[in-house]
């Protein structure tokens, strides 16, 4: 399904979704993100594959989140994302704190179609007693102590990014950013900006295909110029680090905060409507 | 010629990863904000020695093309045989928090979180613990809240642990078997006492504690040609603040 814009992206976002994001580096949904906030969505849950930053921090300073689950919400370079940690500190919105591999493989999981799949390290962590939906287990293989952590499957509601470019067949492409597809397969519905269309069906050409997510897991693709920014985009784009600085200036306090939306993201609807 | 405090660190950095005593390195990995470490595995490169180095990080050609899981299946299997790790707390007992101080989950302070940590600390062949920042507020005697343990108990596999812990002041070992760090060498300006007062943890002390050695003039020579060539485009801050170096436009 062709959309027209993120705006029509964003309203096929029920409130209290479970909506899944990649990092920063890797083709975040920032486009989408604006739209969201646009939308006045409610009670979302962000889950960071692995990590999270602009996105989330732009969501919960917006008011659109009641849960991050991540192993980091960072505007790296930049520093500490302002909104999600003075939400933490205040207790505004739910933290389940993850590690990298442990989200991973519960999407692994997901992709599989199996409950659960085991994960080597993390006992010890503080995370894990914090965690009562992970569970540690006796190794049913093993004949002497062996103590390994099973994580449940996620099954996301909807996996949001942004690709380089979608085709006539509605596939889509992120090349080596392989979590991105792995997101993809794991959630029930794919929701993607992407920077261009191109002709044709990028599965009939060698070179295109591995980097590809086929079509059978995309639910509605809309074109967003841009739509990774103030992030990079693979090897066409870096991000914009000037942006990122002033963000995080901005978003320190909830007036720079309002400031920052106006600019920046109210703004731009208005301008559609013109 | 002016030695940079970086460009020691990274030297410091480089001899522990070469140490003999240690196990062999053949695959080093190098986070996100490592460029100091990153600088330490191009110069063990470049001085001649074979090492794999993944940034991972680097914003072309990064080396995984699975996606970012590909890092932690990686070491799982055991192939990744050194990473770097830091902390907003780091404790006597070489246990890591990046995720917050107060109450669960950082009313007091929150951090960004703890990445892939929980995992890595306890799969990579051996760790080195890395913090510029040397002070009470960072070196505690027990963290707040455990992001990935220093050790672990009998029952729990493990591939590794700390090696080294290398800050702004010092270089600490780690003795696994005791969980204790010892003092190896201070940097030139700090003394037993001045560590003493700046670190939250006791640790062990030889009669004699040596001064962190200045890097070698060929050390230095390769530091500023090779390595800062091979890390401008991921470290571009870094290479312009601590070389003068920038990525031509």
């Amino acid at each position: 399904m062709f959309l027209a814009n993120a705006d029509a992206l964003a309203a096929t976002v029920p409130d209290g979704a479970l909506i899944a994001v990649p990092p920063d580096y890797s083709l975040p949904p920032c486009a989408l993100g604006h739209a969201l906030v646009r939308r006045g969505a409610k009670g979302l849950r962000v889950l960071g594959v692995p990590i999270t930053g602009y996105v989330a921090d732009l969501l919960v300073g917006a008011g659109c989140v009641a849960e991050v689950e991540s192993s980091a919400v960072t505007l790296g370079e930049a520093g500490f994302a302002p909104c999600f940690t003075a939400a933490v500190r205040a207790g505004r919105i739910r933290m389940r704190d993850a590690t990298c591999p442990a989200i991973h493989t519960a999407l692994q999981a997901a992709e599989k179609g199996v409950p659960f799949m085991p994960l080597r390290g993390v006992i010890g962590s503080d995370i894990l007693a914090h965690r009562p939906d992970w569970k540690v287990v006796q190794n049913p293989f093993a004949d002497t102590e062996d103590q390994i952590l099973l994580v449940p499957a996620i099954r996301p509601d909807i996996a949001a990014f942004h690709a380089a470019m979608a085709d006539e067949e509605g596939n889509v492409w992120v090349g080596r950013r392989r979590e991105v597809a792995t997101i993809a397969h794991a959630a029930l519905r794919s929701i993607v900006t992407v920077e261009r269309m191109v002709p044709g069906n990028m599965l009939e050409d060698e070179r295109l295909a591995p980097g590809c997510i086929s079509a059978t897991y995309i639910d509605a693709v809309a074109v967003a110029a841009r739509g990774s920014w103030p992030s990079g985009l693979l090897d066409e784009r870096s991000a914009d680090i000037a942006h990122y600085a002033e963000y995080a200036r901005l978003a320190k306090t909830e007036a720079g905060f309002r400031e920052y939306l106006d600019r920046y993201v109210l703004a731009p609807r208005a301008e559609a409507a013109e | 010629m002016t030695i940079r405090p970086e460009e020691r660190l990274a030297t410091a950095v480089a001899r522990l990863i070469l140490d003999p005593s240690a196990p062999p390195v053949r695959h080093a990995a190098v986070g996100n904000a490592s460029a100091i470490p990153a600088a330490a595995c191009l110069l063990v490169k470049a001085m001649g020695n074979p090492l794999r180095i993944s940034l991972l990080t680097r914003p072309r050609g990064n080396p995984f093309t699975e996606g970012g899981r590909e890092l932690f299946d990686l070491t799982g299997q055991g192939r990744v045989d050194l990473f770097f790790l830091g902390g907003g707390q780091i404790d006597g007992q070489a246990n890591i928090n990046l995720l917050g101080t107060g109450e669960w989950p950082g009313t007091a302070a929150r951090f960004p979180g703890s990445f892939g940590s929980a995992f890595m600390y306890m799969m990579t062949g051996r760790t080195i613990l890395f913090r510029e920042e040397h002070s009470p507020r960072v070196l505690v005697e027990k963290v707040d809240m455990i992001s990935a343990p220093g050790v672990s108990p009998p029952g729990v596999f493990r591939r590794g642990m700390a090696q080294a812990l290398v800050t702004g002041r010092c270089v600490f070992r780690f003795d696994a078997a005791r969980a204790r760090f010892a003092l190896e060498s201070v940097h030139p300006g700090e003394t037993v006492q001045s560590i003493r007062a700046q670190t939250g943890f006791d640790f062990d002390v030889a009669d004699a504690v040596p001064e962190t050695p200045d890097p070698t003039e060929q050390e230095l020579a390769l530091l500023r040609g090779p390595v800062c060539d091979g890390m401008l485009e991921t470290y571009p801050e870094f290479c312009a603040r601590v070389f003068n170096r920038r990525l031509a436009a």
